[in-house]
């Protein structure tokens, strides 16, 4: 499917986001509101963060105006596209008295495109299928809208401090996953940037035809290159993952659970945040017709009742359930699903209201590899 | 659906509270047609002069208990009510009236009344549920309309009501709010506090300030110190945790302990 690439302007890009728009897409993109950088939806390039930049750190986030005409000069903010595959709340069925015949409620929502995904953003929609495209939580909304998502990723040339995408060898390039790849070549001082574009699906080549561009030149190319070593070399943490699924199973007692436990909140920010975490309640209620309603909704280990089963939640104390998700995301994710749960977006470092990095953690766990806790019941619940 | 013989009888009871709770129910405009055609709405003195006698089916208990004469009336509720739920912060956690926990509530007699003597009241505000035993509590300062009507439905159909015991963030971050803790330094008890609400006040840019108490397992005191190293002092703090929900056991040990760090 890949072909040679072409370098367009913000014009072209205009009218890219306009085509997809015409074609019946949603479009979704990078637009900032109660200042940071979400996903909105968009009708052209005018909203999207011209000239923004975000500083993060463990629990704080914050944006400048730098003057500049580039639009991606950002690393992901709280939101990602899994909200828009797996939304936070779908009912699945309803049944009416008298005959409380099953219906199932077909998701109707228009295919959406995605300007501006993140390379991070595609390994998370990968990660975040395996477990909802096939097997027992396989989920109809998901694979209806992730397969009919038109995704424009643009690689990313400005990592933030929490970000370590190349540790979990999920960025800052994307080479699939894309119907389009773009590349932000960024103009000098308020100059306007150019875009290497390449597409990466059938859908995303005929796009790119439509749209008038030079071909792309191997200076444009090595431009490319460039960009993306120097925002390897920016990532603010790593993760050392030699061995990691094995150490973190021969941790379970180790006493830097105890302390993360001391600062977690067990508010839930971090699954909520994490474009892989695919936990979900399924509750049904009445009305006071009599009409059952089954709903899905995100759920959270971290919640106490999550673990609930007959008698009582399994997973009581907060270190259990931070160590249930951590333990997860880098270890048991590889048994149940061939990979780590982890793509490295750093959003649960930066949108933990208590600042927790789980980079730091294992780094902890790493260095006291072995140490048993002296607290009461080190398979505490 | 199971098909009750009669329509249970509902009751609304009020003790010291503002009636914001109990509106709640009368605000349910789309649904209370349905809801007096499920129930029969035996004694609620808002609505109807008509006095109902017990026993009730269900009874809904608004506002705490601050004075001997309440803390006798509250035992008759409970004697005339097969199913007895609090709704609100002050039936649940005393209300914000339970700062005067914090005090010596003579003083405050003294000092509004112009014949204290004729003032009898307790020097604490507490909970229902320090009184008698409480089937079901609704938090809130409201109370969520529709988590009522979610626990009034459940009752109708037999079943358990859903009402989650989770933090306010998680349904912050399901509406797609940008934190305000984390994005704008806001003082924010979201982390701690239970949902229900809709992550009302964080939806419009303010901290949450915590009036359905604290979730399951809260981490009072991490979050403290989050927020004092984004800035807050002691005595705000205190405040934070003290204000409709100030009797809740986890943010009362906090209030305490930031009073003890502020002092």
């Amino acid at each position: 499917m890949m072909s040679a690439g072409v370098v367009i302007g913000p014009d072209e890009l205009e009218q890219l986001v306009k085509a997809l728009l015409a074609r019946g897409y949603r479009a979704l993109g990078p637009v900032v509101r109660d200042g940071a950088i979400i996903l909105g939806e968009v009708e052209g390039t005018a909203e999207l963060p011209k000239g923004w930049q975000d500083n993060q750190a463990p629990g704080s986030y914050s944006l400048n105006q730098t003057g500049s005409h580039n639009l991606f000069d950002w690393a992901v903010g709280p939101q990602s596209v899994k909200a828009e595959v797996f939304p936070p709340r779908s009912t699945i069925w309803t049944a009416k008295p008298p005959g409380y015949v099953v219906e199932e409620v077909p998701d109707e929502a228009a295919p959406v495109a995605v300007i501006g995904a993140r390379p991070c953003d595609l390994a998370g929609l990968d990660v975040l299928g395996r477990a909802l495209v096939n097997g027992s939580a396989a989920d109809p909304t998901f694979q209806r809208r992730s397969g009919g998502a038109f995704l424009v990723v643009a690689e990313c040339t400005h990592p933030a401090n929490t970000c370590f995408c190349v540790s979990m060898g999920t960025g800052p390039g994307a080479s699939h996953g894309f119907d389009v790849r773009l590349t932000e070549l960024p103009g000098a001082g308020t100059e306007d940037p150019r875009y290497l574009a390449l597409a990466g699906t059938r859908q995303g080549r005929e796009l790119l035809d439509g749209l008038p561009g030079r071909p792309a030149q191997p200076a444009d190319e090595a431009e490319r290159v460039n960009l993306l070593a120097r925002a390897a070399s920016r990532m603010g943490r790593s993760v050392d993952n030699a061995g990691l699924p094995e150490l973190l199973a021969r941790n379970l007692s180790n006493p830097r659970w105890d302390d993360v436990a001391e600062r977690c909140l067990a508010c839930g920010n971090c699954t909520a945040v994490c474009p892989t975490c695919f936990c979900a309640n399924f509750e049904d209620t009445t009305d006071l017709q009599g009409t059952v309603r089954r709903q899905r909704t995100w759920a959270s280990c971290s919640d106490l009742a999550h673990s609930y089963v007959h008698g009582g939640p399994v997973r009581s104390s907060i270190k259990s359930r931070y160590r249930q998700w951590a333990t997860h995301k880098f270890s048991w994710w590889w048994d149940q699903f061939g990979t780590s749960g982890c793509i490295g977006c750093g959003r649960c470092i930066t949108w933990c209201p208590a600042g927790i990095d789980i980079t730091e953690e294992i780094a902890a766990l790493r260095a006291s590899d072995g140490a048993a806790s002296t607290t009461k019941g080190a398979g505490e619940r | 659906m199971i098909t009750p013989t009669h329509k249970p009888r509902l009751a609304v009871f009020k003790f010291a509270s503002c009636d914001g709770c109990q509106l709640s129910l009368l605000n349910l405009e789309d649904e209370l047609l349905a809801l007096t055609s499920a129930v029969e709405i035996s004694y609620f003195l808002e609505m109807t002069r008509a006095e109902g006698e017990g026993p009730y089916d269900i009874s809904l208990v608004e506002g705490s208990v601050t004075t001997p004469h309440d803390a006798d009336r509250v035992k008759a509720v409970r004697a005339a009510s097969k199913i007895l739920v609090t709704i609100g912060a002050c039936a649940t956690a005393g209300g914000i009236q339970g700062l005067r926990n914090y005090a010596a509530s003579g003083d405050y007699v003294s000092a509004v009344y112009a014949h204290p003597s004729y003032i009898e009241t307790l020097e604490t505000s507490t909970p229902i549920s320090d009184h008698v035993t409480v089937d079901y509590e609704l938090t809130g300062c409201p109370i969520d309309r529709y988590q009522l009507l979610e626990v009034l439905t459940a009752y109708l159909a037999g079943r358990s009501p859903r009402i989650p015991t989770y933090s306010v963030c998680q349904e912050c971050k399901a509406k797609g709010n940008v934190c305000v803790l984390v994005a704008g330094k806001t003082p924010c008890l979201g982390p701690v506090t239970r949902a229900g609400c809709g992550a009302l006040c964080p939806s419009v840019g303010r901290g949450c300030f915590g009036c359905f108490g604290p979730a399951a397992t809260a981490n009072t005191s991490s979050l403290a110190a989050r927020l004092a190293a984004n800035g807050a002092k002691p005595g705000e703090l205190v405040r934070l945790f003290r204000t409709f929900t100030a009797g809740a056991p986890e943010f009362a040990r906090e209030s305490l302990r930031q009073e003890a760090i502020g002092s």
